[in-house]
């Protein structure tokens, strides 16, 4: 078959010729059903309009329910409104033409122009917007018709369907009949095809009924009927143009006909957009307001980005996530209950038919769910038909088995806002009901385990089973193409327990070692590095060396502490790390060479002996970081933060020095003593001054606390290690909280009549206290006033954080939607997959792929010479 | 007045180069795509006056890059 393909589409205004040529009734009463429960004739249900009762047929096509498509109906208004949609354009076009002859006031020649121009723009397939704009803004200036001399009044147009004449208010008829008088040849200067639109079609005579089908009604549990919004708001329409028709035989005031004219404009308008600034919406008995045409298509929950771009899937599953560090980085733990509903299709052939017919007789846990015969027919395998079905299987036949342990799944955690959001992970299934993952891919998902939920996607073909494993896979993944270094590794507690490990010299038994790597794959020891009264032990630095393959590299890890000259490996704080043909020589372990993100241990692994074996160092580094930390022990507590009295008494000294300065600034300013800034003011001068002042002394204290905490405090372990939290931290903590800030200042806001932030200070106090330096540490806790400016700080960046991430989220969705079809093709150019235009010449200019580079770096020269220099010697 | 200088004499606009008939022909078969193709720019641009680009001719420009050192692209002058 050859597929047809959309050329154009091309969309025009209905025409009320067109409206009542495709409608297959006129509907003339608001009833819908009658007592009986059948559709009333001339009814908002009319059977002419479809069916979605079972059961009945439709008496246009004849179809029953599900096969008739449903037709349209009309409603002859009994007076003209004007389209909601349409009466911006409705004004331009009244301010744009002559109000007695209906010519456009433009001479001919201008206005030939124009057109001209548009026709020019059109052909070059460009915007032509502007012009328009600008024949709407030249004619509405016009003062005298240049075609028939008629002066021009400019007419007021108010929200949302109101047109005035300087006091005068136009009917819609009044309008209807100036559009109609616009001759089609003026028409192209408004950039409308005479063929595709009349203006005077914007005002409406006639209301297309859309078909049943579109809105069907629900039969409520108690038996009831519910109609639809958009039936509700047509049988207003209906009564009021009734009623409108009956007044207007009876001869009633001209005032009640205006009053009915305007009610039937708001049920036509709410029925078109309920959301029309200006005009209540129409609401519901409950007093939810309807949900009506506009409404349906608008927004995130529309027809377009809810229906049509967004759709719901089969074969997929969504629940709570947990850790579990003893699968590997590349499965995922499914529970049995999900694993039991979801299913993966088995084809039958000569050579399987029996492994099929063993699922099929299973009745527990991997068994066959349904069976899909030839002829397409899906039967359930249920205990009464399950010997039967197995009987009769036949090649060709396709059984729907149960998810089981090595099937492949697409894992994901929304937002999904890089590639790594969704990988392909092998199936485990186990008990209980969370998805269980690997630790060490947290972050690529950006997953914790506070409550976070994920889906799981069953890939049904084998294409995509065999493009998952291939393309998607974790392991594929653990190079970010971000930044070219690992984006998989070792966090929180991996890198504390290596940290712990691989510190200086431990010594461990061999019982010890044992109970360490046992869920490893280690055959052989090492040779004891000690042997001490006939007893042997092993290094931490060995037991590590266990899980590394050959490699040689040397970096300074992240405990460095930036000494002015490197003593390589003299180190003193054992913070140079020397890996020698897989053999940690020296250095200790952490964030820097397992870690998420930095991980050059990882990185290395990955380019010398590829994606599997970086795969396996990461599960054999999280299982041994795992034991290791638990061999130790390993505890945090508020006492952690303890600091002894003498300590105390510092950082008071430090805290009250600094205030004291604080308070010298201060009488300077005042005095004038102040000198200022190139480029400051006298205040400004003084606002920064005072800041360094705190922000020298908090720092001061924190180094206080830190010296009396020392580097067996499991706090300062994780912060030193990179696991979790910093310095800065820690001295919140134990020493002083610091100066709190609102957009980068000092907390100046308050009572500003008096000058000053609460009514515990003296008006216009500037001293450190008055404006939001909090001296106390979370352990002491805060005084009131401290707590207040906490408060205030504290509240400003969760605001910050809420805007960013709605606003970073908006910028990713409109770029995604600009990039969604770039391409780059085989021969390195990046281009547009629909147009072809090209939009790179080279990939990123470079042609590299970020994944393959080194960091960023298309080549790593450091690693090609010592490669080199190595293989030498 | 103030005394003209060339623009491309400046740090920030890169160099330009109207390519010659046969040379456009040779681009646009190594890349094998169609003229309309390639970016743009027009002839009113103020570098494209300078070099006398007239619409339908192909312009080369070499930039300095960050990632690669220079770059080369294409551009279509209309």
């Amino acid at each position: 078959m050859i597929p047809k393909r959309i050329g154009g589409i091309k969309f025009e205004v209905l025409s009320p010729q067109e409206i009542r040529r495709m409608s297959a009734a006129k509907i003339i009463t608001p009833e819908t059903y009658d007592d009986d429960g059948y559709p009333i004739e001339s009814g908002l249900m009319d059977p002419k309009l479809g069916v979605i009762d079972p059961g009945l047929r439709c008496k246009t096509c004849g179809g029953k329910a599900g096969e008739c498509p449903g037709h349209f109906g009309h409603i002859e208004l009994a007076a003209p409104v004007i389209h909601v949609g349409y009466a911006k354009l409705i004004a331009k076009l009244l301010n744009a033409t002559c109000k007695e002859c209906g010519r456009i006031l433009l001479k001919n020649e201008k206005r030939d122009e124009y057109i001209e121009k548009i026709e020019n723009k059109k052909r070059l397939n460009q915007d032509y917007e502007d012009i328009i704009k600008e024949v709407f803004r030249v004619t509405k200036s016009v003062k005298v018709c240049p075609h028939c001399g008629a002066e021009q009044i400019e007419i007021k147009f108010e929200k949302p369907t109101s047109y005035y004449e300087g006091e005068h208010k136009l009917t819609p008829k009044d309008v209807r009949e100036r559009l109609e008088k616009i001759p089609d040849e003026d028409l192209p200067a408004f950039g409308m095809d005479p063929k595709a639109v009349r203006p005077e079609w914007m005002v409406l005579t006639v209301l297309p009924v859309p078909p049943v089908t579109v809105r069907p009604s629900i039969i409520l549990e108690t038996g009831q009927r519910s109609e639809d919004d958009l039936t509700h708001k047509l049988v207003d329409i209906i009564r009021i143009n009734q009623r409108f028709l009956d007044n207007k035989e009876g001869g009633a005031p001209q005032l009640i006909l205006e009053d009915l004219w305007e009610l039937l404009q708001y049920h036509v308008t709410t029925y078109l957009d309920n959301e029309v600034s200006g005009i209540p919406p129409a609401r519901h008995r409950s007093g939810r307001p309807l949900k009506t045409l506009a409404q349906r298509l608008k927004g995130k929950e529309g027809r377009f980005r809810g229906s049509l771009s967004g759709k719901r899937v089969n074969f997929s599953a969504r629940t709570v996530i947990s850790p579990d560090p003893n699968i590997s980085i590349n499965e995922v733990g499914v529970p049995k209950i999900v694993a039991e509903e979801l299913t993966v299709p088995f084809h039958v052939t000569e050579k399987n038919i029996e492994e099929a017919r063993e699922l099929v007789l299973r009745t527990e846990h991997p068994k066959a769910n349904y069976i899909i015969r030839q002829d397409g027919r899906r039967i359930k395998v249920l205990d009464t038909n399950r010997e039967e079905l197995a009987e009769k299987l036949e090649p060709g036949m396709i059984i729907e088995r149960q998810l089981m342990d090595g099937d492949i799944v697409l894992f994901n955690r929304q937002p999904s806002l890089h590639r790594m959001s969704i990988m392909a992970h092998y199936v485990r299934v186990l008990p209980y009901k969370t998805f269980r993952l690997n630790p060490a891919v947290c972050p690529p998902y950006n997953a914790d385990f506070d409550g976070d939920e994920m889906n799981l996607h069953v890939p049904q073909s084998l294409e995509a089973q065999a493009e998952a494993k291939i393309l998607m896979s974790v392991q594929e993944h653990i190079l970010s193409p971000r930044f070219g270094g690992p984006i998989i590794g070792g966090i929180h507690d991996h890198i504390s327990g290596l940290y712990l490990l691989t510190r200086g010299e431990k010594l461990f038994t061999r019982k010890e070692v044992m109970s360490i790597i046992k869920p490893l794959n280690v055959s052989e020891l090492p040779k004891p590095k000690y042997v001490k009264d006939g007893v042997e032990y092993w290094t931490g630095k060995q037991i590590f060396s266990m899980i590394l393959p050959k490699i040689t590299i040397e970096f300074k890890a992240e405990i460095c502490q930036g000494c002015d000259e490197c003593k390589k490996e003299n180190c003193e704080f054992d913070a140079y790390v020397i890996i020698k043909d897989g053999e940690l020589v020296k250095g200790t372990i952490d964030e820097k060479a397992v870690g998420a993100f930095k991980g050059i241990v990882i990185d290395e692994i990955i380019r010398k002996y590829g994606k599997d074996r970086a795969k396996k160092f990461i599960d054999d580094m999280t299982q041994l970081a795992i034991r290791a930390i638990m061999y130790t022990g390993f505890s945090f507590g508020i006492s952690d933060e303890d600091i002894p009295e003498e300590a105390v008494k510092q950082i008071h000294e430090v805290i009250a020095e600094a205030e004291k300065k604080v308070e010298k600034l201060i009488e300077a300013y005042k005095k004038g003593n102040l000198e200022p800034m190139p480029g400051r003011s006298l205040e400004e001068t003084l606002e920064m001054k005072i800041m360094q002042v705190l922000g020298k002394a908090r720092d001061q204290a924190g180094k206080i606390a830190s010296r009396f905490l020392g580097m067996d405090n499991s706090a300062v372990i994780m912060a030193v290690s990179g696991a979790r939290g910093s310095m800065l931290n820690l001295t919140q903590m134990a020493a002083c909280i610091g100066q709190q800030s609102v957009r980068g200042e000092r907390i100046k806001r308050g009572y500003s009549y008096t000058n000053r932030t609460l009514p515990h200070f003296k008006p216009g106090d500037l001293g450190a206290k008055a404006r939001g330096f909090v001296k106390s540490s979370y352990k002491e806790g805060l005084s009131p006033v401290e707590y207040f400016f906490h408060a205030m700080g504290g509240r400003e960046g969760l605001v910050d954080t809420a805007v960013r991430t709605s606003q970073s989220g908006y910028l990713q969705r409109r770029l995604i939607n600009a990039l969604q079809d770039l391409k780059v093709e085989y021969d390195g150019t990046v281009k547009e997959q629909t147009s072809g235009m090209l939009v790179q010449f080279r990939y990123g200019e470079d042609g590299v792929d970020p994944t393959k580079s080194f960091r960023g770096k298309a080549v790593d020269i450091k690693r090609i010479i010592k490669e080199v220099l190595s293989e030498e010697s | 007045m103030m005394t003209k200088f060339r623009l491309q004499d400046h740090i920030l606009v890169p160099e330009h180069i109207l390519l010659s008939e046969e040379e456009a022909e040779e681009v646009l078969k190594t890349l094998g795509i169609k003229k309309e193709m390639l970016p743009k720019i027009r002839a009113d641009d103020p570098v494209a006056k300078e070099i006398g680009a007239k619409p339908g001719q192909i312009v080369k420009i070499i930039r300095k890059s960050p990632t690669a050192g220079k770059s080369i692209a294409y551009r279509l002058v209309i």
